[in-house]
């Protein structure tokens, strides 16, 4: 079964690249995680959380004004965007953080992208009163400021990563330097199933009730399985979370979309599984974006959340066996998905799930009126306002100047 | 027993230890850095430890980041520090150690990278972010060559994996002397006493000391209980402030805490 790997690898991939110092701590943290996924208290208290704070079952809905512009197919939307925090990040941390106190740690660090996951993470460390630092490259500092604003509110101190891209490959390497120096009272809580073992399996089991949810509820609404399931793929863990619930039917479809930015065939992309090769990034074999020399490549997207030069190691691995397909959507036909959703159906996606939407919107032409494709929508937009109203110029010049002076 | 080993046991029979020092290959240029390695050499560094720029370096602190990273925005390419390996061990006679992450050496490939290596007169890699657990085509390649290969072992690492870093080390083990990542520090945890210790019960007799230290005071009490002192921040902050003779100052004057 596809679905029973545990890790460390998942064929040639995976494995834990890190420093020794790091070794012990992640030895604890691979010990805490399978006591705990087997201990009926910590998944009774984990299930809890789900339901009385993340807002667990999350919706789907069916959204057929955006899919007639699908080819006539039936799309369904996981309505991650509508947990607590915004997104499907808060799935994981709730997660990481219950192990973090069962390991004793009080402070939790972090990286952050988009700034979702970092947002997570400063909620969880505000509910469960752990003091919390979230590391973020500079450049998404500057195009995610509400998110910063969120984090601080939050009680959280962010620190803007000025090394290399000052994005969130640096942003990683700053918080696995930090988690070095202070892993005795520190959890690293990883954003995503991308890092040294455990941290691919373990988040991946903590999204699993992402596809664990859908399928039950796609087979109520519809009667049968989807056709396929698309999720979008910067690091991988809402696609790890909806995919891995389907790995093993195989009639069901798996699409993976990644961000090509200005094109996959230019030189500022993201897209990792269609323009990599196997190497080792941030404790973990897998593919990634370098040039000849092994040095990684600065990948580029409209959205930080997909901004990330490598992928999970299970991504990888699901690619070269078959599995999944990964294909590249541009940030024109992601930004095109994201007004198209917004207008047809009311529902404003954060940029990084409008690659998935712009993915389904192709898909369906392909696979036609017969087919039902589940779309994870994996985050909310509302924190990419400023840029969307930069990019369609949804505000008056005049407001916009004088809004840029205040 | 390797060049490196040697050279380690002899600076121990003779005064109270062995200095190792790091400079990044490339940095400020690529000719600069090859004489300050050989100025290392000149002023009382036993073994040269030649930093490959990487473009993740996660074990390093601030110091050595703008560093590679200039070596890096400068145009460096891996056969630069093959090329510089060869005019170093072509000048003096410290044997020359690489230090290196993982994926350069993964992408260009693990036995050409060794054969370029040891053609070029390096001595091993050190490899900062490879345990060996995850190194059996490395250990391969050395055993095949003839190079060195320097694992770390940390004040957290288990007994067992203790071992394992002695048994799967040649020339030294680097023992982190803290939990931390590379850059001066005003003590030297004394983390690092108790490593070492640990190091010997798992029947290391070539344990060498890094991350921290900088002065010549340092040098001295950590050769009181190990066999090397690894020095690297205070020779790039030396480079980038005051060039090549700052780091032949800087070396005199730690080699002085190798004299009993």
């Amino acid at each position: 079964m596809l679905r029973d790997e545990l890790g460390p690898y998942f064929g040639e991939f995976g494995g834990r690249f890190v420093p020794e110092s790091l070794i012990a701590a992640l030895d604890e943290l691979d010990a805490a995680y399978n006591e705990a996924k087997n201990d009926p208290a910590f998944i009774a208290e984990l299930t809890e959380l789900h339901a009385s704070y993340t807002g667990r079952p999350s919706l789907i809905t069916e959204v057929p004004r955006f899919a007639e512009h699908a080819g006539g197919a039936r799309i369904i939307l996981k309505r991650e965007d509508l947990n607590h925090t915004g997104s499907h990040k808060i799935n994981n941390v709730l997660g990481q953080a219950l192990l973090a106190r069962r390991l004793g740690k009080t402070r939790l660090i972090a990286e952050t992208g988009a700034g979702q996951h970092g947002v997570a993470t400063a909620t969880a460390a505000a509910l469960f009163g752990m003091s919390c630092v979230v590391y973020m490259g500079e450049v998404d500092t500057e195009r995610q400021a509400l998110n910063v604003a969120r984090m601080r509110l939050l009680g959280a101190e962010v620190i803007a990563v000025k090394t290399g891209s000052r994005t969130l490959k640096d942003a990683i390497n700053d918080a696995l330097r930090d988690w070095v120096a202070n892993v005795d009272n520190t959890h690293y809580l990883l954003g995503t199933v991308a890092g040294p073992h455990p941290f691919p399996v373990m988040v991946r089991d903590f999204h699993k009730v992402i596809g664990d949810e859908a399928r039950e509820q796609v087979l109520k609404l519809t009667g049968a399985l989807p056709t396929a399931v698309v999720a979008c793929v910067g690091g991988g863990s809402n696609a790890m979370g909806i995919f891995h619930a389907f790995l093993d039917d195989a009639d069901v479809a798996l699409y993976g979309y990644e961000a090509a930015g200005e094109g996959h065939l230019t030189e500022r992309h993201a897209a990792t599984l269609t323009r990599g090769r196997p190497g080792v990034l941030h404790g973990a074999r897998s593919y990634m974006l370098q040039d000849e020399d092994g040095q990684t490549i600065e990948s580029h997207s409209i959205s930080a959340g997909l901004d990330y030069p490598g992928v999970g190691p299970e991504h990888s691995w699901l690619k070269d066996i078959g599995r999944a397909h990964y294909l590249p959507i541009t940030d024109a036909e992601a930004m095109d998905a994201l007004r198209l959703l917004s207008r047809t159906e009311g529902i404003i996606p954060a940029i990084e799930s409008a690659h998935a939407l712009a993915g389904a919107l192709s898909l369906g032409k392909e696979l036609g009126p017969d087919s039902v494709i589940l779309v994870n929508l994996s985050g909310r937009g509302d924190k990419d306002m400023e840029t969307a109203a930069e990019y369609f110029e949804l505000l008056d010049a005049a407001e916009s100047a004088a809004e840029k002076k205040s | 027993m390797s060049a490196v080993e040697d050279t380690i046991a002899r600076a121990n029979r003779e005064r109270s230890g062995a200095l190792i020092g790091y400079l990044p290959v490339g940095y400020p240029t690529i000719a600069d850095s090859i004489e300050a390695a050989v100025a290392l050499a000149e002023n009382g560094v036993d073994v040269i430890e030649l930093g490959l720029p990487y473009s993740d370096p996660v074990m390093d602190g601030p110091a050595i980041q703008r560093a590679t990273q200039t070596a890096l925005a400068n145009g460096f390419r891996l056969q630069d520090g093959f090329a510089a390996v060869a005019e170093i061990t072509s000048r003096v006679s410290a044997p020359v150690l690489l230090m290196s992450y993982w994926n350069p050496i993964m992408q260009f490939g693990v036995d050409r990278f060794a054969d370029e290596l040891a053609a070029a007169g390096g001595a091993g890699i050190i490899t900062p972010d490879l345990v060996s657990d995850e190194a059996s085509e490395w250990i391969a390649a050395s055993e095949r060559t003839g190079l060195d290969r320097v694992f770390l072992a940390a004040p957290s690492s288990s007994d067992a994996r203790l071992v394992r870093a002695v048994e799967a080390s040649t020339g030294f083990v680097y023992a982190v002397s803290t939990m931390g990542i590379t850059g001066a520090r005003s003590d030297v945890d004394s983390a690092a006493k108790t490593l070492v210790a640990r190091l010997r019960n798992a029947g290391s007799t070539s344990a060498c000391v890094g991350l921290g230290i900088s002065t010549p005071d340092q040098v001295r009490e950590v050769l009181s209980y190990a066999d090397g002192a690894i020095v690297g921040s205070v020779f790039v902050s030396a480079l980038a402030s005051g060039g090549v003779s700052a780091v032949a100052e800087t070396a005199a004057s730690l080699s002085t805490g190798t004299l009993a």
